[in-house]
């Protein structure tokens, strides 16, 4: 019996995401009685996972580029190479790829968007949101493996002062006749999955010349930024920015919205944020019952304002 | 082509959303269903190779007589014949495991399902068909081309997209984007009445796999009202996410 963990990295380096999942998995294994065990795909400083609880640490230098049915072939190995019983996976796009592979690999239950550590090992219950962020669900896992997928920023990242003994794995790994050809990314903005802050802006900015003053007060926040339904659907900005229902979910700490109205379906994909902060020159528009900070006002001044005073904030406290 | 287009039936995204039996089960009095947003984004698809590329399409659903208007409507779309699984729907592992049997069954080139249904969010429907069919899997895609057994198609990752190449069988987890919300269509007159005479074919569950079981329901505590803050005033919103909220 063990807990296992899948903690991802992006070129070499764990994501924040792989952090807290470590950090969720640590809680587990200590209300189980038992250890931590984490996979890595050739990153650097493995060691540094001791730091967030973990007690092994698998690294397989052999494999290459992301391709989920092999990884999700590792992490089965791994998990039969410890016993574990548990598989902690994070929200991440690549782990929720990855996440029902492994579960029909393992015979195992998953259970995805969990907000909390299990609130019973025997039947092992977690909870978990559910309608988008409507609602919250307790579902019960019944198969002998159990999977969860743990919510971005629902845990946090939890420091612990213990060192993880590390070894080298090298399961003989399927195949696949999937492969990647290009990628399309960029690596100096903080994607909306790893965010602890987003910077959201709606119809209210009137055309996509206007988004400079929204990446600005991003980039001062280490953001990320996001935009309504409407605006994706016009083209203003990328359809990866688009929040809400049928977009991105978003559970940042912090969720700024800037002319952005508040239909049900935009509230219902931010639901699970914790502070969210609502400027709009409509005093009615629905946002303002969703949020807990709001000024009624108009963004073209009221933004520009509110970045020239968090820099000055910043440079206080930096 | 052979295309197989997995229909969740959800409550549309307008829905207020309840639960009863002591918050043990989701109320559906009063809520509208509808096709799964990601579903018709790949149904839409798929009518674009079935009209540039000669594909059939079979749609199927995994539910009781209830889901049965939203497969008619998937008919009244395009869709050339519909299969409703009769069987409950505790978890995405037993889902996945009776359009497996459908899947086997149709000998399909490509299978399209929503990247997850916004029910549940789950997400996993598309994967584990795909694992327990060994068939190659995309999910979040946003571009699907397909030329003879090679299918070329785009991933959004986070961050970003990547392209991926692979062969069929495949299947995808679909979402806006594989289509633009302009191109999704609205059923005419004809297209009803053709649905209604198009096959809708019923089948019994061969087997019973669910491996989670959802035992209540909860909703998010009522939040306090907002605090406004004058817009002249931004030091006084800036103290308040540092002192109060401490977010910043």
């Amino acid at each position: 019996m063990s807990v296992l963990v899948y903690t991802e990295s992006d070129q070499g380096n764990f994501k924040k995401a792989a952090l807290e999942a470590a950090s969720y998995g640590k809680a587990i294994a200590d209300a189980m009685g038992t250890t931590l065990t984490a996979l890595t795909f050739k990153a650097n400083d493995v060691s540094k996972l001791g730091d967030y609880g973990v007690d092994k640490v698998l690294n397989i230098d052999s494999v290459n580029d992301f391709n989920a049915k092999i990884y999700a072939d590792a992490i089965k190995k791994a998990a039969e190479n410890e016993s574990a019983t548990v598989v902690v996976l994070s929200a991440s796009a690549d782990s929720k790829y990855i996440a029902p592979l492994l579960a029909v690999g393992l015979n195992a239950g998953y259970v995805p968007n969990v907000v909390a550590t299990p609130s019973n090992l025997n039947p092992f219950t977690v909870k978990r949101t559910a309608f988008t962020n409507k609602a919250f669900c307790n579902t019960e896992i019944s198969t002998p493996i159990k999977i969860v997928g743990v919510s971005n920023n629902s845990f946090g990242i939890v420091e612990k002062d213990a060192a993880a003994q590390i070894e080298a794995f090298a399961p003989n790994l399927t195949t696949s006749s999937t492969s990647v050809t290009s990628i399309d990314k960029a690596n100096d903005k903080v994607t909306i999955a790893d965010a602890e802050v987003v910077v959201s802006a709606g119809r209210g900015l009137k055309g996509p010349e206007n988004w400079a003053m929204i990446e600005e007060l991003a980039d001062i926040l280490g953001a990320a930024t996001a935009c309504s339904k409407p605006v994706s659907d016009l083209g203003w900005r990328p359809h990866s920015e688009h929040v809400g229902q049928t977009g991105k979910p978003v559970a940042t700490n912090l969720y700024i919205a800037i002319g952005i109205s508040g239909a049900i379906q935009h509230l219902a994909g931010i639901n699970a944020s914790k502070v969210k902060v609502v400027i709009n020159t409509d005093p009615d528009a629905p946002f303002f019952k969703a949020a807990d900070y709001g000024i009624v006002g108009d963004a073209f001044e009221v933004v520009p304002k509110l970045i020239e005073k968090l820099k000055v904030f910043k440079a206080q406290n930096a | 082509m052979k295309i197989l287009v997995c229909i969740s039936h959800v409550p549309d995204t307008t829905s207020k959303i309840n639960f009863i039996e002591d918050d043990s089960k989701f109320d559906s009095n009063g809520v509208q269903f509808v096709i799964n947003p990601n579903d018709e984004f790949g149904l839409t698809r798929a009518m674009w190779f079935k009209e540039k590329q000669n594909a059939t399409i079979n749609v199927v659903s995994v539910g009781g007589p209830e889901t049965e208007p939203t497969l008619r409507k998937a008919l009244a779309i395009g869709a050339d014949a519909a299969i409703r699984v009769n069987a409950s729907t505790p978890d995405g592992y037993s889902v996945a495991t009776h359009l497996t049997e459908v899947a086997r069954k149709g000998n399909y080139d490509l299978i399209i399902a929503g990247r997850e249904s916004i029910d549940y969010n789950g997400g996993m429907v598309p994967g584990m068909l795909a694992a327990m069919l060994d068939a190659n899997f995309v999910t979040n895609c946003i571009s699907l081309e397909v030329e003879g057994t090679t299918a070329i198609a785009i991933r959004e990752i986070d961050g970003g997209k990547e392209i991926l190449s692979t062969v069929l069988p495949l299947v995808i987890g679909g979402q806006k984007g594989l289509v633009e919300e302009s191109d999704l269509r609205i059923p005419n007159m004809r297209g009803i009445m053709m649905a209604r005479k198009k096959p809708l074919t019923v089948v019994e569950p061969e087997s019973d796999n669910s491996a989670t079981n959802s035992v209540s329901f909860e909703k998010p505590a009522a939040r306090g009202a907002v605090k406004l803050v004058e817009a002249d005033n931004i030091d006084e919103l800036i103290n308040l996410l540092h002192n109060e909220a401490k977010v910043i």
